[in-house]
C-alpha cells in the first residue's frame, strides 16, 4: 500500500552493469571497470548482480576514443538490426554483441540498469545524464545521490532533444545512467576525478540496494539519518529534481572551408553551468576580437570545449534550467 | 670569483632565418592554429606589398600534416622522435613509416641538420597536460642564443637530440601547458602567441644576464603490477598540478587504486615537471625530475661583416672589451 498519490511501481533491480571504456581514452572509468574486474568486493550489494564491463575493449587497447565510428552513437535501431556481420563497422558489430548480452533494447529481458562511466575535457564536475523526463526511478536515484554528497556537487543533464539526443551504448537498459565527470584529459588519469566517480558510483549502488532491500545495514541507516532522509516503508517519497534540459548545440564559427576560426572566449571557458546572457562573450578569434552570445535569453552551457566534439561540431550545448516532479517509487 | 670569458662580449652571426613550427605533435592545437594564422597574416603581408626588407625572414611549417588532419599525436611514429642523424641520413625504405619520410622533408627544408644552409633558429610548439606553464626546453646548457631568448630554460640531456629543433644552428621546442590533446584554450593559445612574438622581438635584440635553468636528472614511472604490466596507482593528488614545485624525500608521489600513498624515495630534493604528461604514458613516463642552477651568460652582439670574413678565413680573431 502506498502513502502517496500517482506512487509508481518497479520491478526490482536485480541486474546491473557498470560500463567503462564505451569511449577507450576516457580514463577513468576504463581504470575503475578493469580493478572491478579484479576484484568486484567494492561493488557488491546484496540482491544485485553487478556487472562491471569494457564496452570498447579495442579502443580501450588503442586508447582511443573509437576504432570505426563513435561507440555511443552506435545504438540505433538501424545499427542494431544490420546485416552484414563482419563487413560492418566495429564499433556497429560491438553494439549488436552488448545488445544480445544486455539488452535487447526495449525489451523485458533488458538490464536493469546501466551505469556509463566517461570523462570529458569540460569544466564539469560531476554530471549525471538522464534520458527521459519521465523515469521516476532514475529521478529518485539522481535526488539521492545529490543528497548523499552533499555539499559537493552534482548535477543533472537531461538530453531529450528530438535531434540532438543519440543512442548510447547505456540505452539498452530499462534505466540507463550516464555519469560524466571532468575535466581531465583524453588519456590521462586523475586521482582526483576518478575518486570522485568512484564515490558516486557507491551511492548508486546504495540507492538500488536500498529500493530492493530497505536498509539493510547500519552504515545505510547513519545515512539516511545524516541526510535526513525520510524512507518509510520501502517507499521513496516524491521529491523534486532541478535539471538542465538541452537546447541547443553551438558550432564554433568557421570559414567556407569548415575551418575552425575561433576559440571558446577566455570568459566562457571553464564555466560550465554558469549563467550565459545576451551579448557576453563566446568566442575569441585567433587575431584577437570578441564574438558575442546572441540568443534571446540567459542560457546554461555546458559541455564547453570538450575535446571529442571538435568533429561533432559543436563548441558547447545551450541548456535551461527546469525543476522536475519524482513520484513516489517503490518496488513491486 | 668573476670569471674572464664574462667580460668578453660574445660576437655570433646574425641571425637571418627563423623557422616556426607547429603541429609537430598533430593534437597539440596551440600551436597549429597558432602557424595557420601566422600564416594568413604573412598572405595577407605578402597581398599588400610590404617590400621593406625584413631583418629576419621567418618560415612558417606545419610539421606533421597527416596527423593534425586527423587530430593525433602521430600517424605511425613520434616525428619528434626522427631527427638523429641517423635516422636523417638512413637509407628510406618503400614501408618507411611516414613520419620518418617527414622527417627528411623536413631536413630539406630548414636544414641540412650540421649544414651552414641550415635555419638559424627553430622554434617548436607543444602543448603538454601536464600543469608547466610556459616552458623552453633546449638541449644545451652553452647555446648562448637559446639561453639569451629566454629567462627560464629546462635543459635535457647532453645525448644527441632526435628532435625537430635540433636541425637548425639553434634550437628550441616552446611548450605550454595544461592544455588536453585535441582542444585549444583561448589564454594557452594567447600566451604561446605572446612568447612566439616575444620571441622573435628578441631576435632582433642581445641580451644579456643570468638564467636559472633545469637540468633533466631521471623519469619515474608509474608503478606497474608485475605480472600484467598495468599501472596501478594514479599521480598523488597533492602532486598533481606542482610542476617545478621542489619535492623532497618522503613527499607523496602516487596514490594507488586502493588509497595508499607512495612516497619519493630519492636522496635528494628535485623538481618535478611533465607531470601526468598524456602522451608520455606509453613511454613509461609519470613525471621528470630535474636539478636547478644558475647559469652566468656573457652579452653578446651580432658580427660585423669584417668579423664575419675574418672568422670565415679562419684568423679566428674575437672582440675583447
Amino acid at each position: 500500500m502506498s502513502a502517496y498519490k500517482n506512487s509508481v511501481c518497479f520491478n526490482e533491480a536485480r541486474r546491473v552493469a557498470i560500463f567503462g571504456g564505451t569511449h577507450g581514452n576516457e580514463m577513468s572509468g576504463v581504470t575503475l571497470v578493469n580493478l572491478w574486474v579484479k576484484n568486484s568486493a567494492e561493488i557488491q550489494r546484496k540482491g544485485v548482480e553487478t556487472k562491471p564491463f569494457i564496452a570498447n575493449p579495442k579502443a580501450v587497447e588503442k586508447c582511443t576514443r573509437y576504432v570505426d565510428t563513435d561507440l555511443n552513437r552506435a545504438f540505433s535501431p538501424e545499427n542494431l538490426s544490420a546485416p552484414g556481420g563482419d563487413d560492418l563497422p566495429y564499433e556497429v558489430q560491438r553494439a549488436q554483441e552488448i545488445n544480445r548480452i544486455f539488452g535487447p533494447k526495449g525489451s523485458p529481458e533488458a538490464y536493469d540498469v546501466i551505469f556509463d562511466l566517461h570523462n570529458t575535457t569540460s569544466n564539469m564536475g560531476c554530471t549525471l545524464i538522464l534520458e527521459s523526463s519521465k523515469d521516476h526511478f532514475n529521478l529518485q536515484m539522481m535526488n539521492y545521490i545529490k543528497k548523499a554528497i552533499t555539499p559537493a556537487s552534482c548535477l543533472v543533464l537531461l538530453n531529450e532533444h528530438p535531434l540532438l539526443k543519440y543512442s548510447t551504448s547505456r540505452s539498452v537498459a530499462k534505466h540507463p545512467v550516464g555519469l560524466e565527470v571532468g575535466p581531465q584529459p583524453q588519456g590521462v588519469l586523475r586521482s582526483n576525478i576518478f575518486e570522485a566517480m568512484r564515490v558516486i558510483l557507491k551511492h548508486a549502488l546504495d540507492f538500488i540496494e536500498l529500493f530492493n532491500e530497505g536498509p539493510v545495514c547500519n552504515t545505510l541507516e547513519t545515512l539516511l539519518a545524516e541526510m535526513e532522509y525520510k524512507f518509510i516503508g520501502m517507499e521513496f517519497p516524491p521529491c523534486t529534481v532541478e535539471v538542465f534540459w538541452v537546447s541547443e548545440r553551438i558550432d564554433y564559427p568557421r570559414d567556407a572551408n569548415g575551418n575552425i576560426i575561433a576559440m571558446v572566449h577566455p570568459n566562457l571557458q571553464d564555466c560550465d553551468w554558469e549563467p550565459l546572457n545576451p551579448g557576453d562573450p563566446m568566442f575569441q578569434t585567433f587575431d584577437g576580437k570578441t564574438i558575442h552570445y546572441q540568443g534571446s535569453g540567459t542560457v546554461y552551457p555546458t559541455f564547453i570545449n570538450e575535446a571529442a566534439y571538435y568533429e561533432k561540431q559543436q563548441a558547447f550545448v545551450t541548456t535551461r534550467r527546469e525543476t522536475l516532479v519524482a513520484s513516489a517509487i517503490r518496488k513491486a | 670569483m668573476y670569471s674572464m670569458t664574462l667580460h668578453k662580449v660574445v660576437c655570433l652571426p646574425r641571425l637571418s632565418r627563423v623557422a616556426v613550427c607547429g603541429g609537430t605533435h598533430g593534437n597539440e592545437l596551440s600551436g597549429v592554429y597558432l602557424v595557420r594564422e601566422l600564416l594568413k597574416e604573412e598572405k595577407k603581408a605578402m597581398e599588400e606589398e610590404e617590400e621593406e626588407e625584413k631583418p629576419v625572414s621567418v618560415v612558417l611549417v606545419l610539421s606533421n600534416p597527416w596527423a593534425i588532419q586527423q587530430c593525433r599525436r602521430y600517424v605511425k611514429t613520434d616525428l619528434n622522435r626522427c631527427f638523429t642523424h641517423a635516422s636523417l641520413n638512413g637509407p628510406l625504405s618503400d614501408s618507411a613509416p611516414y613520419e620518418l619520410i617527414r622527417s627528411k622533408e623536413l631536413n630539406t627544408l630548414l636544414g641540412p641538420k650540421g649544414s651552414p644552409e641550415a635555419v638559424d633558429l627553430v622554434c617548436d610548439l607543444h602543448n603538454t597536460t601536464a600543469n608547466m606553464g610556459l616552458c623552453l626546453i633546449a638541449y644545451s646548457d652553452c647555446d648562448w642564443i637559446c639561453l639569451h631568448t629566454f629567462k627560464h630554460l629546462q635543459a635535457s640531456t647532453s645525448k644527441e637530440s632526435y628532435s625537430l629543433d635540433s636541425v637548425g644552428k639553434h634550437g628550441f621546442a616552446m611548450e605550454i601547458g595544461p592544455q588536453p590533446h585535441g582542444v585549444v584554450r583561448s589564454n594557452i593559445y594567447t600566451a604561446m602567441k605572446f612568447g612566439v612574438q616575444h620571441m622573435l622581438d628578441w631576435v632582433r635584440f642581445f641580451n644579456s644576464g643570468f638564467v636559472d635553468v633545469f637540468t633533466m636528472v631521471k623519469h619515474i614511472d608509474y608503478p606497474r603490477d608485475s605480472e600484467t604490466h598495468n599501472i596501478i596507482a594514479a599521480i598523488h593528488p597533492q602532486l598533481q598540478d606542482r610542476d617545478f614545485c621542489l619535492l623532497h624525500p618522503e613527499d607523496p608521489l602516487f596514490q594507488t587504486f586502493s588509497g595508499e600513498t607512495l612516497r619519493y624515495k630519492g636522496k635528494e630534493p628535485l623538481y618535478p615537471f611533465f607531470i601526468n604528461e598524456c602522451a608520455y604514458y606509453e613511454k613509461g613516463i609519470a613525471l621528470s625530475l630535474a636539478r636547478k642552477r644558475r647559469v652566468m651568460i656573457p652579452a653578446i652582439r651580432v658580427q660585423t661583416e669584417q668579423e664575419q670574413q675574418a672568422s670565415e678565413q679562419g684568423f679566428g680573431s674575437e672582440e675583447e672589451e
